[in-house]
This record gives structure tokens, sequence and C-alpha cells, in this order.
């Protein structure tokens, strides 16, 4: 395994000279202007990772008015109702930071709006399922967040779909919110998703991502903070097979002091050109005095023909932060932790399935909800049965 | 009766200038219900041998053998030579996130034994063994030696030969790093696993200390990749009293 660490306390004499406003070089100004974000030629940053003729012409923005079947069990404090567009972006958070975001809001005809208000007995659970890859699916959904509000989301994406949506948080002063996102989709769709998560003051937030199936999925998970001591975690896991292309982006945006964020996110590979991507991305504004944060990403490549991309980034203009750092890996098995399991009389296949296990393991067990930690372990145990249940066919 | 025979045993690793031989010939004899001590310098290859026997990847038998009960283990894999029963508790040993103490013992006990323990039965002698090892029934729900110190993680190797309990226990310096108190706990534990009167051990050691508690039965000089002298428990007060340089410079 090769592993990079940076640690840094970032250029003072830079963050002097910075005007009030820093932009990030890495990304476009959010808008909701479709114009603002031009049609891509793959050459830019935030594009430059993913296979854009395989986006079946969502970058076209065809109007559409076809939708994915929405599935909801809500415990009290929890409501869904639909509102225009306008609404949506009087909420106020994040705006879309590429044009299939834009795209997204423009061609949904308004937004679903999901509020919770209170502490939730239970987890709200959302099942979005499509039935077709042919048509088009535009989504546009927010999530309000009083402040002091707890509770757990659940969206699940099952079925066939050509779906670009963007999903705008915004999470009240106090709140302790969990998202978990599970992509489980067929092979066949096609997904392209911005997360904007707005923390409040001394709100925490962790967001889940679990993406298993699908040909393309790219999610975009963009954070800023409302005001101090907000923290996040953004926590992930990914499956490539054979073909697929999995993109995971986070920009984490240390917009006021004393916040927090951690993100870590494992993948593993496996069959020809199954590809995944890690961009993560974390800028630290002058005014973000104080803050920690904290980026890793590691990949389990475990056979021959597949491919991962790891870029961690961190844009420092304030010198005083407590922590700031990262961290990725991509390799084969160690050698030493299954020579250490085989010495104890474990066959190979057997070390090799506890290892990823306990790979994945590690985020899946901070879930907290348990049928859905027992179905992300038996949708993984499938994954593996088409490669380690088979030692001949693995080559690491 | 079982019996762990190592004949002219050469290993080699690959370096950047080529094959270095480490390993120069070993020959030693360990019988059920004995404890061999094997003493010698840093790089002398102490742990090239332990690691051999074990089957680590890393090392090249380039000549001999290594027979438990007349089967050459050397063609066996890793698991295989453990499930014929040899054990080495590490000096290193890896931490493997995720993966829980509790998943991991009753994994590598069923691979050992054929079968799966007794859930209610076996519960117990984990929790039993973890005890004996002054580590913290919590310790089963932890991930393998993640976050442990260094005694903890050798507490739990010793643990492991407890509930395993193979035929030969070789240790790779399970004594260095550790407290008095440590070093005491484990070598009960391994004085525990030998009065079972039919197991052997190949203790390596850098240091006489743990000798003061673990009684052997031989005590063996290693030197240069082959044993320079064997003898009882007096030659371990020798090397306590005058140190490695006798036998290293008959050696150059």
């Amino acid at each position: 395994m090769t592993t990079a660490t940076v640690e840094g306390t970032g250029n003072q004499m830079a963050a002097a000279l910075e005007l009030d406003h820093v932009q990030s070089h890495l990304h476009p100004e959010p808008s909701y202007d479709v114009a603002d974000h031009p049609k891509p030629t793959g050459l830019e940053e935030i594009w430059r990772f993913t296979p854009l003729k395989r986006l079946r012409g969502l970058l076209d923005g065809e109007p559409s008015d076809a939708c994915l079947e929405w599935k909801d069990e809500l415990p009290a404090g929890a409501t869904l109702t639909t509102i225009t567009t306008d609404e949506a972006k009087a909420i106020g958070g994040i705006a879309p930071l590429d044009r299939l975001s834009a795209l997204a809001v423009e061609n949904s005809g308004g937004a679903t709006l999901l509020t919770i208000d209170g502490e939730l007995d239970s987890p709200a659970r959302i099942v979005l399922s499509g039935s077709s890859t042919e048509q088009t699916v535009w989504g546009h959904v927010v999530v309000k967040v009083a402040p002091f509000s707890k509770a757990t989301i659940t969206f699940d994406h099952v079925g066939s779909a050509t779906y670009a949506s963007t999903v705008t948080y915004v999470v009240g002063d106090g709140a302790q919110l969990d998202v978990v996102n599970l992509a489980d989709w067929n092979d066949d769709t096609v997904h392209a998703v911005q997360n904007g998560i707005s923390v409040g003051r001394d709100a925490a937030v962790r967001f889940f991502e679990f993406t298993l199936g699908g040909d393309l999925v790219r999610s975009s998970t963009n954070v800023d903070y409302r005001g101090p001591g907000g923290s996040v975690d953004l926590l992930g896991i990914y499956f490539a097979d054979a073909g697929q292309h999995l993109e995971h982006r986070q920009f984490v945006d240390h917009t006021a002091p004393r916040t927090r964020s951690n993100v870590e996110y494992k993948g593993a590979l496996q069959g020809q050109d199954a590809h995944t991507v890690w961009i993560g991305n974390v800028l630290i504004r002058k005014i973000a005095e104080g803050i920690d944060t904290f980026e890793q990403n590691d990949n389990l490549v475990l056979t021959d023909g597949a491919r991962a991309d790891s870029v961690p980034n961190l844009e420092i203009e304030t010198g005083d932060i407590a922590g700031a750092g990262h961290a990725s890996t991509t390799g084969r098995f160690d050698d030493e932790h299954l020579f250490y399991l085989q010495s104890r009389g474990i066959d190979p296949t057997e070390a090799k399935r506890l290892v990823v296990h306990g790979f994945f393991n590690d985020i899946i067990r901070r879930i907290g909800v348990e049928d859905l930690q027992e179905r992300l372990m038996s949708a993984i145990e499938d994954e593996l049965a088409t490669v380690v249940g088979n030692p001949a066919a693995v080559t690491a | 009766m079982s019996t762990l025979e190592i004949k002219n045993l050469h290993v080699s690793v690959d370096t950047e200038d080529g094959a270095k031989e480490i390993l120069r010939g070993v020959d030693l004899t360990i019988n059920s219900g004995e404890v061999h001590a094997i003493m010698g310098p840093n790089g002398s290859g102490k742990s090239t041998l332990a690691y051999s026997i074990a089957g680590h990847p890393k090392y090249q038998i380039t000549d001999g053998e290594v027979l438990l009960d007349g089967q050459n283990i050397l063609e066996l894999s890793v698991d295989e030579r453990a499930r014929a029963g040899l054990f080495l508790a590490m000096q290193y040993p890896v931490e493997i996130p995720g993966v829980s103490v509790a998943n991991f013992l009753r994994t590598a006990k069923t691979a050992i034994d054929g079968e799966a323990p007794k859930l209610r039965t076996w519960v117990k002698d984990v929790n039993a063994a973890l005890e004996r090892m002054t580590l913290d029934p919590s310790f089963s729900s932890r991930s393998v030696n993640e976050g442990f110190s260094g005694g903890e993680k050798k507490r739990h190797e010793i643990a492991q030969l407890e509930l395993l309990n193979p035929k030969f226990a070789v240790l790779d310096e399970t004594d260095s790093g550790l407290d008095i108190d440590a070093l005491r706990v484990v070598s009960d534990g391994v004085n525990r696993y030998s009065a079972q009167g039919d197991r052997g051990v190949l203790l390596i050691t850098h240091y006489t200390r743990i000798l003061n508690y673990i009684e052997p039965d031989y005590v063996h000089v290693f030197v240069a990749g082959r044993l320079a002298e064997t003898g009882g428990r007096e030659l371990a007060e020798l090397l306590e009293a005058e140190g490695y340089d006798k036998f290293t410079k008959a050696a150059v």
C-alpha cells in the first residue's frame, strides 16, 4: 500500500494577503442559473474524471416530467410537502456547483420538502425507485431540519433510472442529523446528484453514502457552515464491479470558526474496467480559525483491470487551525493481515473475506440502524461471493 | 508424543543487493513436554527462524526441512501448518481494522478444530482466557490488535495460545517491551500451556529476564544464522554475566 499524509498549518503570509472573498481554486461559484454552468468539455477540474458520454445526454438538459416512485415511512415530526422552486431556493441551502445540479433544479418544476421538527422516535425512511432508464428524471429535494431536532433519515435508491438530482439540507442550530444514502441501483442506472449540506451553529451531521449499484454514479457532496461549532462526518462505502463508474466528490467549505469535518470513504473494486473516483476537497477560509479537518480514502483493489482514482485537496487560507490532514491508500490485500489470520489456521479465502468485512464494517457499524447494517453486510457478502469466494479469480 | 525437527534449515530474503542468506543451517529437535529457549543478539536470525517455520512469504527456504511428526511442514501453506498444530506468537502482531477479536477467535478455533466451538462454553472459554491475561472482556468486541498497547498485544497472543492449544508454540520475543507485571502474566500463561506435559515450546528471546519465570529445559545460543552452543539453564546465566561477545567473535 502507499500512504500519503499531509499535515498543514497553512501559509500565514498568503492568508494575511487574502481578500475577504476567498474562492476555491477547484470549484466554480455556486449558482442556480444554468447559464453559469456551460456544458463541460471534460477537461474541467470538476468533470475530468467523469465519462461524459455515459451520462445519456443528461448534460443537454431536455425537460422531462418523469418521476421516480416515492415510498415513505415517516414518524411524527417528519413531514413531506411539495413546494415551488422559488420557495425551495428561498430556504437558502447551497446552490448548484455544477451544470447537472442546476439543470435538476431548473427542470424539476418544484421541489419535495422534507421537514424535520423535534426528536424523531424512529428513522424517517424514503425509498426512491426507478422503473426504466428510457426517460430522464430530474429531482429536487430540500430537507429542512429545525433547530435542536434529532433525526435519522434514510434514502434508499433502487431500480433503473437516468436521474439527476439536487438534494439540499439546511440543518438548524444545535440539531443532530444522520442521513443514510443507499445507492442499490440496478446496473443500468445513471445517477448524478449534488448533496448540499448547510450546518447550523453547533449542529452535528453524519452523512453516510453506500454506493453498490449503477452503471455510472456521480455523487457530489458539498458542505458549508452557517455558524461556529458545527460538525460534519461524511462516511462512505463503494463497491465497483466490472464496467461500473462510481464517483464520489466532497467539498467541505469551512466557512465558520471552530468547525469540524471528518471524511472517510472506503472502496473495493473488482473486475475489468471497474472504476472508482474519490475527490476530497477541503477549503479553510480565512475566517475559519480553529477548525479541525481530516479526510481519508482507502481503496482495496481485488482484481486486475480495475482503476481507483483518489485525490485529496486542501486549500488553506488561515494560519490558525487546530488540525488539517488527509490520507489516501490504494492497494491489494495486505500480506501481513493475511499472514496473521492464516497463521491461526484460517484458510486464504476466509482470511480475505474477514479482511474485506472488517474494512467495510469499520464504517457500517457506525450507522446505528440495525436492519440497514445487516442489509449492507449481506449486500457486500453477495459482491464478495463473485470474486473472493472464488480464489482462482483473485490475483492479489 | 510429538516431535518438531528442524534439519539443516537455510533461509534467504530478497534485498536490493539480491538474495541474502539469514539462516545458515539450523538443526534443532523439540519433543513435546520440552521448553527450548533460543537466545541471541539482534540480527542473528532468531525471528527469521520463527517466521520461516510459520511460513511467512518473505522468507525463502533454500535448503533443509522442518518435520512435524515426520511430515515436512515446509510443503504446507501457512494455514495448513497452523492446522497441523503449529502456533507462532508474534513480536509485532498486526492490527486488523473492523475484525472483532470474538469473530477472529471463533473463526480461528473453527478452522483449527474443523468444527465450530459450542457457543455456550466458547464464550466462557474466551472470557476466561482474556481474564487470565488480565484483558478486560470488552476486548472481544474490539478490532484485532487495534489500539492495543504493546503489552496488550502480547497478552492477546498468549490468550490465543491457550485457546487454540497447538502441539508446538513458537514465541518470538514475547517478553520484549513488557513490564514486570505483564511479563509475569504472560509467563504464567506459557507455563499453564506447557504444564499440560504434551506440548512443546520454542521460546525466542533477547533477554534472560523471562527465564526467571519460564524454566527452560534447553538453552541455545543463536549467532549468525545458526546454533552456536546448547546447554541448560547455566548457559543463560553465562550469557547474563558475559554477554554474547564470546559467541559473536567465534562466529566471525
